[in-house]
């Protein structure tokens, strides 16, 4: 029994965070949203905005890391590594909401195209960072990053409950045509730039049963990571605020209505860690209850993540409740994520299922 | 990351497993099947009889040295004690007052005399012991506690005088641990000693009382110019330094706090019972709606059951970091604000699923009775969630 990383998973988890916290602050995560007015008027990606070049510039470090292909054989290019090697990465990439795909190109499909030799050939250009890939899990139309995707599947249960990975046929993200327009739609989380799709087709089945069910919950592993590392962010910017703060003579994070609220975010977070890191532990040594693991993970953690967004928001008062401050750029990305890969009832549901009730 | 436990660990589980269920059978049966709250008169004897069994197979201290009446398990091994004596239905311990908030404070401040007589006792549960911190008007502010202890340098030893309340089954118990203001004039934390007093001792009165599920749960001890000798304890009647009761004392806080007082065997163990109950109950529901089970409780079962094992990973990381000489510092109180909340969680979701028959006593409605008081005791979470913001998050004090 030890549960522990070890010194080296613990050293890449840093180096990662040591390049985001340089490359990715808060104005570059800014960066991602389109600039001016939506649709409606409304001018969400308002407030310090570093230079668009930036945003791209993550990628491409991440992919000179090697970071990209983590979870990809050596043979093919990648690190061979597994969940368990890359759940702090993809909570650091949650700490920094990293503008791109990187549960979805690094943690779902590109091991999955590794474990069924690389049907469509695109698994090189994946980890050198000159494609990117997403997944649409349990049906959604959504693409996050929609506007760079030039690799796309679905990950859906059968109505016998067997998973199936299909390449997604038209639709507006289809295959390497960059050429084709995308529309951005709207979205509370702009910085996410979601493409949703019309009529599509799902066609083109390349791996069914477990593969496709282990990249499944790869999604939602990482994603759980990410909800993490988010919780983290915006609870360290509010202890910070709180510290600042004066009123009433005093620093408001010296009120016990405060420190109660944040208190209560920090033990949510603090005990949905563990399960995070024991479900990676139980899908890299393939342990029969890794679906459970994994779904327990995915609902705390999302819970976790809410509540510390509401908590973060209200120990910052009217500041937070503004473009400008960083604080919403975590909170929206946490409350989108909470709801990606299934969101907390669906894993319940599904571990009731597991537990067979 | 390893999340399996090792052949020999596995073989402690199973040698614990079927010792626990041949004798917690005989004990019952021994009982004729009738077994009191270990809060009662009469359950109290009952229970003391368990501790014997307990202790003459050397499963009542599992990680104590040998000497001392363990049998030195590692801490992975007391954490597989536990959730087998849970999983077994094993009673409440009426000597874990003494065993996990007094003991280790013996090991860390105890002279050799002190723990050589104190520990083997308290395992065999010859002496029973309870805790004297709280005071009517000294709860949560504990630091505000005005019993005396005053220096009798003549007869060798201490006047006590004053009232210690919410003593849990003191009146049951031979022996309380507890702090006295030995510095005339002293205020808050200085000038406090913790003191080992036997509660036989002339002008100690010990008055029990009702707790809310009406089992003579409470105490409280009158001390009116009560003599304490210095030899009334082989090793003496002082843990530690005379004036440094508050750190001593503090040690104690964080066993209460955290793990040892309240293992996750205990709540897994309740989560798993809670989802067979509901399985039980679901599968004779009938389909109309009027008579079937209302929909959102499957959710709060899972849920109940996704925390319990929540607390149970935590517990592992928290082990291994200890083990490995990363303690994680003053975390204990989000511990005791998560267990203190699921417990209350597990037992209100159960009393759901029983519908109006709730209101019967039953296991749950005791249990739900009981877990109603760890957001009150060792520390409302009122206090661990200021203790949590200030030395965790770094907030400013008040």
């Amino acid at each position: 029994m030890r549960f522990a990383f070890t010194d080296d998973q613990l050293a890449f988890r840093d180096a990662v965070a040591d390049l985001l916290a340089k490359e990715c602050p808060g104005e570059v995560v800014r960066a991602a949203w389109p600039d001016g007015a939506d649709a409606h008027g409304a001018r969400k990606g308002e407030g310090a905005r570093a230079e668009g070049a930036r945003v791209t510039k993550v990628w491409s470090d991440l992919a000179e890391m090697g970071v990209l292909g983590i979870g990809v054989s050596e043979d093919r290019g990648g690190l061979g590594m597994g969940p368990l090697d890359w759940v702090l990465l993809a909570e650091e990439t949650g700490y920094a909401a990293l503008p791109h795909p990187f549960v979805e190109t690094a943690c779902v499909t590109a091991p999955l195209l590794d474990a069924v030799d690389d049907p469509h050939g695109v698994l090189e250009e994946l980890l050198d960072g000159r494609r990117q890939a997403s997944a649409l899990p349990l049906g959604s139309t959504l693409v996050p990053w929609g506007d760079e995707i030039t690799y796309l599947i679905s990950l859906d249960q059968g109505d016998d409950g067997t998973w199936q990975a299909s390449r997604v046929k038209h639709g507006l993200a289809v295959g390497d045509d960059a050429e084709r327009r995308r529309t951005l739609a709207d979205t509370v989380d702009a910085g996410r730039r979601v493409v949703q799709l019309g009529v599509w087709e799902s066609g083109g089945g390349f791996a069914s049963g477990k593969p496709a069910q282990e990249a499944f919950d790869r999604g939602a592993l990482a994603t759980a990571a990410q909800l993490v590392g988010l919780g983290r962010r915006m609870l360290d910017i509010t202890v910070e605020y709180v510290k600042e703060r004066r009123q009433f003579g005093v620093p408001i994070g010296s009120q016990q209505a405060v420190k109660h609220h944040l208190a209560d975010a920090a033990m949510r977070l603090r005990f949905a860690a563990p399960a995070v890191y024991a479900a990676a532990w139980s899908m890299t040594v393939d342990d029969p209850d890794a679906a459970r693991a994994v779904s327990t993970a995915k609902a705390l953690a999302s819970d976790a993540a809410r509540l510390t967004a509401r908590k973060s928001l209200q120990c910052h008062g009217a500041i937070g409740y503004t473009v400008e401050c960083d604080l919403h750029l975590y909170l929206k990305r946490a409350e989108a994520l909470a709801r990606t890969w299934g969101d907390a009832a669906w894993h319940r549901r599904r571990v009731a299922a597991l537990l067979g009730i | 990351m390893d999340l399996t436990w090792s052949d020999d660990e596995q073989a402690f589980r199973a040698e614990v497993r079927a010792w626990l269920e041949t004798e917690l059978a005989a004990w019952r049966s021994r009982h004729d099947g009738r077994i009191l709250s270990g809060d009662t008169k009469e359950g109290f004897a009952q229970h003391l009889d368990w501790e014997r069994t307990l202790f003459d197979a050397r499963y009542a201290v599992v990680s104590w040295p040998e000497e001392f009446g363990g049998r030195a398990a590692s801490r992975w091994e007391w954490l597989i004690f536990e959730e087998e004596y849970y999983r077994a239905g094993g009673p409440q311990r009426v000597t874990q007052n003494g065993i996990f908030l007094l003991a280790p404070t013996i090991f860390e401040f105890g002279t050799p005399e002190q723990q050589a007589h104190i520990l083997p006792r308290m395992a065999s549960a010859e002496d029973l012991w309870c805790q004297g911190w709280s005071e009517p008007n000294a709860g949560s502010d504990l630091a505000s506690l005005t019993c005396r202890a005053s220096r009798d340098d003549d007869r060798g030893g201490w006047v006590l005088d004053g009232q210690k309340t919410w003593t849990t089954r003191g009146a049951f118990c031979t022996h309380l641990f507890g702090l006295f203001r030995t510095e005339p004039g002293s205020e808050r934390h200085r000038g406090l000693t913790y003191l080992l007093v036997p509660l036989d001792l002339e002008g100690v009165t010990v008055r029990g009382f009702g707790r809310l599920d009406g089992d003579e749960g409470f105490a409280e001890v009158f001390f009116d110019g009560a003599f304490l000798s210095d030899d009334a304890i082989p090793g003496g009647v002082v843990l530690g330094e005379v004036g440094q009761g508050w750190s001593v004392a503090m040690a104690t806080t964080s066993s209460e706090r955290g793990l040892t007082l309240r293992a996750p065997g205990r709540f897994t163990a309740t989560a798993d019972r809670l989802v067979d109950a509901y399985r039980e109950r679901s599968g004779r529901a009938s389909g109309d709606s009027a008579h079937g089970l209302d929909p959102g409780l499957r959710d709060r079962v899972v849920q109940g059951w996704m925390e319990a094992e929540a607390y149970r990973l935590q517990t592992l990381q928290t082990v291994t970091e200890d083990a490995e000489g990363r303690p994680a510092g003053a975390t204990s109180s989000f511990v005791k604000l998560w267990w203190s909340e699921l417990d209350v969680n597990l037992h209100e979701t159960a009393l759901d699923l029983l519908g109006a028959e709730a209101e019967l006593d039953s296991q749950w409605s005791k249990g739900w009775q009981f877990a109603l008081s760890g957001p009150i005791y060792a520390g409302t979470n009122e206090i661990q969630r200021n203790i949590a913001a200030e030395r965790v998050l770094g907030l400013p004090r008040k």
